[in-house]
């Protein structure tokens, strides 16, 4: 996966135009990854697209006649996170795939080529490829000042996404950060973070945010385009709503203990060890669309309500506001202190009310009013 | 005490005394179950039990018949006598209004000693009714908008669209909080004034909500 084609074109270009007419089973059988391995990541990613299994075959076929996609990568205000979850997938299989599904021509974080070369790369791709290539961009894009907070070979990431995403058969915003603005867009924002959708409204994006983005949901969402040649249905947040089109809560493992009422009390109590519903310790499941609980992360073994975390939210827009304190149910009052909860407040709303009406009914008491009679003036 | 002999007048017509109590035993319901739904206590013996899953669904049958119980109302002010008519929600717009407004005023914050007698709905009552309507709407809203999120895509959730571009689920569920705090507010100066009007005119108030029948002076409005 190391081996991009800017790497490549270096070496041996013939080969490279050549690897380029081949179909992606062809390759794959190039990599050594049998046609069992094959099916076997078809019926994963059918699952994954939230399709019925016969469709299973369909995508195989689809793939093995679909030429490789050129795909460009750019990181912007990111932390790197989504390529590393990505890199990070520890079944070779599957990432491998993907990779080789698309011709990577430029990913800054993993390709050989630097400077000037990188550059010239990335602007022969979307030159040669306008129309065609797919744009995956991970971390937001800084808007203050010009953009100037986030420059990459003398272009800002804003002119940058511009170029690039408005030339592209797609563009796949992932994690948070690219979909939203995510963690550099939160208060204060000091340098205008947003979205790519934002950035760039004219651009055709699906947003695949989480922090990090499953990368099977980037691999499907591939899968999706290469079978159907469309972008995948997507919800009101630009999600493609085979990953985010249920709630958390509705597919949480735990979901049977919030029925039951038993909840966890606090950390490393008796329900803690037993696995109970973690909606008192603050968890946003039941605000959060994201196929997690069947999904999973790390080849399907973990996730974070599974291991006893409450779901923080980060598949939704603006989540590292909107979804804090993290562990607590409520969010926190403007203007109020941090100890203040929404009922602590209104409990004093009510006594205050409460309070007043007594003060003022004792001296309503002690008054000696003139009651409606005869004279009384008539309203 | 006045010994002047008082009018029986028919004010609170059936559907508008049924509306007002299915509302307050929705609010009770709604209150005590919601409470449990926001900061649950574990009621559950076991996985098999089904506490929060009861709790919320006698929350979501109440919500409806409050839902049903508003939107009533509000038909009925439409059709309904005068008393219970939408006009009566709006005395700030009329020269009559506003002079009843300005007494009850000045009755409330103790400038004056005459008891204003009023037949139907008292002018500062409505205008807070108003706001409590605008309560009940944001409730119902925000209320629906979290509970459809189980059936994204259903008829619910895209009829309440809106709502999910405009306002995130942690901000409706803020809301929905301060929400039942506010009608509590409200709540405890409706019975005050109730008592306090039940005592200082003379007319039934209390009963009234029950009896329908208020005890005036002059017969008329």
């Amino acid at each position: 996966m190391s081996t991009t084609r800017t790497e490549r074109s270096k070496d041996t270009q013939g080969e490279s135009l050549h690897h380029e007419d081949l179909s992606i089973s062809q390759i794959l059988k190039e990599r050594g990854v049998s046609r069992r391995d094959f099916l076997k990541f078809c019926s994963t990613v059918t699952a994954a697209l939230a399709l019925p299994p016969s469709f299973a075959p369909s995508v195989a076929q689809a793939l093995d006649e679909v030429k490789r996609p050129p795909l460009v990568w750019l990181e912007f205000q990111g932390c790197t996170g989504d390529s590393e979850a990505l890199l990070r997938s520890a079944n070779p299989t599957v990432a491998e795939i993907v990779l080789d599904i698309l011709s990577v021509d430029y990913h800054e974080t993993i390709m050989a080529a630097a400077g000037h070369q990188a550059e010239a790369a990335l602007d022969k791709t979307i030159t040669d490829y306008k129309g065609k290539y797919f744009a995956v961009i991970e971390g937001s894009i800084p808007m203050k000042d010009g953009g100037i907070y986030g420059c990459v070979g003398g272009k800002s990431n804003l002119e940058r996404a511009r170029q690039v995403c408005g030339g592209a058969a797609a563009t796949i915003a992932i994690g948070n950060c690219a979909s939203y603005g995510g963690i550099p867009a939160a208060a204060p924002n000091p340098t205008g973070a947003v979205g790519v959708k934002e950035a760039v409204p004219g651009a055709t994006v699906i947003n695949l945010p989480g922090c990090p983005c499953n990368a099977d949901n980037l691999t499907a969402t591939i899968v999706h385009y290469l079978v159907f040649n469309k972008i995948p249905a997507l919800d009101g947040h630009g999600r493609p709503l085979f990953a985010y089109g249920k709630r958390i809560h509705d597919n949480c493992e735990r979901r049977p203990h919030f029925d039951a009422g038993q909840y966890v009390e606090k950390w490393g109590d008796d329900g803690h060890r037993r696995g109970y519903c973690l909606y008192k310790m603050g968890c946003k499941g039941p605000a959060t669309f994201h196929n997690c609980p069947t999904q999973r992360y790390n080849e399907k073994t973990a996730w974070p309500i599974g291991s006893g975390h409450p779901c923080v939210g980060c598949a939704e827009p603006q989540f590292w506001d909107v979804m804090s304190p993290m562990y607590r149910r409520l969010p926190n009052v403007p203007g109020f202190g941090i100890e203040h909860t929404a009922d602590a407040i209104g409990l004093g709303l009510a006594a205050g009310a409460a309070g007043a009406f007594v003060v003022h009914g004792a001296l309503s008491a002690m008054r000696k009013d003139k009651e409606p009679g005869e004279d009384a003036k008539e309203d | 005490m006045s010994d002047v002999c008082k009018v029986k007048q028919y004010v609170w017509e059936l559907p508008l005394r049924w509306f007002h109590w299915i509302n307050v035993l929705a609010i009770v319901i709604l209150s005590g179950t919601g409470f449990l739904i926001g900061h649950p206590v574990t009621l559950g013996a076991s996985a098999s039990d089904y506490a929060m899953g009861w709790i919320r669904l006698i929350h979501f049958v109440a919500a409806y018949a409050f839902t049903v119980s508003v939107a009533s109302r509000v038909v009925w002010a439409f059709i309904g006598n005068e008393h219970a008519s939408w006009r009566a929600f709006f005395p700030m717009y009329s020269a009559k209004g506003r002079e009843k407004l300005r007494h009850m005023i000045r009755y409330y914050t103790l400038q004056t000693h005459e008891v204003p007698e009023i037949v139907g709905h008292n002018p500062l009552a409505t205008t807070a009714y108003f706001v409590l309507f605008l309560i009940y709407l944001a409730m119902i809203l925000t209320g629906f908008a979290m509970y459809a999120t189980h059936a994204p895509g259903g008829i619910m959730f895209k009829s309440l669209g809106f709502m999910y571009s405009h306002f995130t689920l942690q901000g409706m569920r803020l809301a929905h909080h301060f929400g039942m705090w506010l009608i509590f507010g409200f709540v405890i100066n409706h019975i005050y004034s109730a008592w306090l009007m039940d005592i200082k005119e003379h007319g039934g108030e209390i009963s009234s909500m029950f009896s329908g029948y208020k005890f005036t002076v002059k017969k008329g409005e």
